[in-house]
Formats: structure tokens, sequence, C-alpha cells
């Protein structure tokens, strides 16, 4: 695909996630409390979508490499590597 | 159109999912053994569970014109209590020769913990001592990176272990590469919140090429969609992949697979 046609069938609906995202922080913000691991986490992983320089991104034939999504994921896991001595219960949370 | 969902917890979905399925054109489905929700009490619990996945759930597929195969084990959340475990995998080989067995699977980690780790080495022993294929289910959200590290080193450590034989499943962007390096096969499943979308999926075959990747939707007892895989090949289409392209990734890569097991080779010649 195109440039264009990518964005003639994903536009949408990635603008309609990044709103989320925006009134998802308007929301914790506006609600009292402090700050856990997983908003801090979730700030952090944030900023791995966008150069803190502000440029846009050159393509990937410049050599930009292209792995925002990795980098999220990257930014939410647990990177030991010692098994954990017990589950702590069963479900997982999102963040470390 | 036609495709096989590799990967999809039937016992917890009602009978009109199969319809809808075989609407969409499912010709084969494959249930791992899993979680069911709550902690099975006693070894019994699993015994009536492999029954009904080798006995029960075959019939039920099979008035949609779907076969129905299924994948044994004890399954990571249940793993903490070691002793329940040894009882159950000790129950696996009375079922392992009836003819929807595919192997041993969904093994795999769940938080990580010592114990899960020993269950899955029992499990890898078994799967290598009676040279059976391998599912794999890794952890979710922040547990998967390090559970798939854990989990390729307990299988790489056993010569016996065949990497084609194996399937990775629920790899994402920052575990696929990984997987694919190993020589393993990968499996993407679309499943809301915790897992792929079928965009991200598409892009991860864009990136990483269609050889050893499926794709499932792993559908169970939770918000999931049974018809997940032929929406996401709609999408291929959209996208502009070709109908062979699509075919290979929804129908050909599972077939291949599958096909190295005897019984799922052998219902296919039949």
């Amino acid at each position: 695909m195109t440039r264009e046609q990518v964005l003639d069938l994903y536009f949408l609906d990635a603008r309609h996630k990044l709103i989320e995202i925006a009134a998802f922080l308007d929301r914790v913000e506006r609600a009292d409390g402090k700050d856990d691991f997983r908003i801090e986490a979730f700030r952090t992983a944030l900023g791995k979508l966008a150069p803190a320089d502000g440029h846009v991104r050159p393509t990937v034939s410049e050599g930009a490499g292209n792995h925002r999504a990795k980098d999220v994921l990257l930014a939410f896991s647990d990177h030991s590597i010692e098994p954990v001595e017990k589950a702590p219960g069963k479900g997982a949370v999102g963040a470390v | 159109m036609r495709y096989i969902e590799p990967h999809a917890h039937m016992v917890s979905r009602v009978t009109d999912d199969y319809e809808r399925m075989a609407l969409a054109g499912c010709e084969v489905v494959c249930e791992p053994a899993f979680w069911a929700g709550f902690d099975r009490s006693a070894a019994e619990g699993f015994f009536d569970y492999f029954s009904q996945l080798t006995a029960h759930e075959p019939k039920r597929a099979a008035k949609f014109g779907i076969k129905h195969f299924c994948w044994l084990c004890i399954n990571s959340k249940e793993a903490e209590d070691v002793k329940l475990a040894e009882e159950v995998i000790a129950l696996v080989p009375l079922f392992l020769e009836r003819p929807n067995v595919l192997g041993i699977g969904e093994i795999g980690l769940n938080k990580n913990s010592r114990n899960e780790m020993r269950v899955l080495e029992m499990q890898v022993e078994l799967a290598a001592a009676r040279d059976q294929l391998i599912l794999v289910h890794t952890p979710h959200l922040e547990d998967k990176l390090k559970g798939t590290r854990l989990i390729l080193d307990v299988l790489k450590n056993d010569r016996r272990i065949k990497p084609e034989r194996v399937i990775i499943d629920h790899v994402e962007e920052h575990t696929v590469e990984m997987v694919l390096n190993s020589g393993m096969w990968a499996g993407m499943t679309l499943y809301p919140e915790t897992k792929c979308t079928p965009s991200r999926a598409i892009d991860i075959l864009e990136l990483y090429g269609n050889e050893r990747l499926w794709l499932n939707s792993a559908c169970d007892w939770g918000i999931s969609d049974p018809l997940a895989v032929p929406k996401t090949a709609v999408e291929m289409k959209r996208r502009g992949h070709l109908a062979t392209a699509i075919e290979k990734v929804i129908f050909e890569n599972p077939k291949m697979f599958l096909g190295q097991s005897e019984h799922f080779a052998a219902t296919l010649r039949s």
C-alpha cells in the first residue's frame, strides 16, 4: 500500500484511539490520588511514539527503523530474567 | 474462503459459534487444554475435561462439518500446585492415542514462577519422550517478554525437541522475532485488549514474511471473537494481499504445522 492508502484505511480509527488516550490522561489527572506504577509506565510508553525533538520520522528507506509498537510493549514489560519464587496471583496488570 | 482455526476453546463457546464458524469457512478447529476460569480441585476433573475434549467436542463440531482436534496438558495457571500437576500429567498418556489429539498444549508460563517452570519442564519431557507436537502459551501483558525468553530456553535446552514441531502462541511485536529466529513457529492471537489486533498481526506478516506464522482467535469464556481469523483475512484483502497469500496464512500454514501430527494427517487422508 502507498502511504495515502494506509491513511485512507486507518486514519479515522487511529484518530479515535488517540482521542481516547487523551481523554484517559485527562480523566486520570482529574481524579484525586497519586500516580502509581501503571500510569508512570504509560507515560514512559507514550514517549516512545514521538521523538523528543518533534521531528517527523524519516521513511524506512532513509534508515529510520519502524518499531514503535515493539518499543511500547517493551516499555510495559518485565525485563528481569529469573523466575519468581511464587506466582503473585494469576492475572497480569499491564505494567511493572 | 476456507480456513483452519488453530486455537479456540470451544468448550466455553455456545453451539451457535460452530455454526457461525462453519458459515465463515472454518474446516478445522484445534482446541488446547486451558484454564476453565477457576482451579479444578482434583485430577479427576482433568480426566473429565480430557474426555470432553477427545469425545464430546468432536461430535459437536461434526454437526457443522468441522473437524475438531485437541491438545492436552495442565495449563500454567494451575501449575503452582505441583503435586496436582504431576497427577494430571500422569493422565495425559491415557488420551494421547485418541484420534483427535495433536500433542501437548497449551503449556507455558503465566507469572513466570519456579513451580510453573517445573511443570513446564515436566510437560516438555513428556512431549519429548512421546515425540509429540508442542503448543506453547506465552504469558499475558507485562509478563510476556520474560516468559517467552524462559520458555525458549527450556525448549532449546532439550535436544530431542525439534523446533519445527513447536508453535509458540500469542506472539506480539516484541517477541515474534526471537521466536522465529529459534526456528519454531509463531502464532498471533487476535484477542481484544490483551493480545494482537488484526491490523497489527498483518503488520507483523508484512514485516517478517508469512513462513511459520499463523493466526488464531483463542476465543474462550472471556470477551473474544471466534470469527477473528476470517475477519483478519478480510482486512488482508482490503490491504491488497492476494487470495493465495491469505489462504497460505489462514489455511496452508496451519495445515503444514498440524500435518506433522499423524492423527491430523490421517484425518485429512480419510
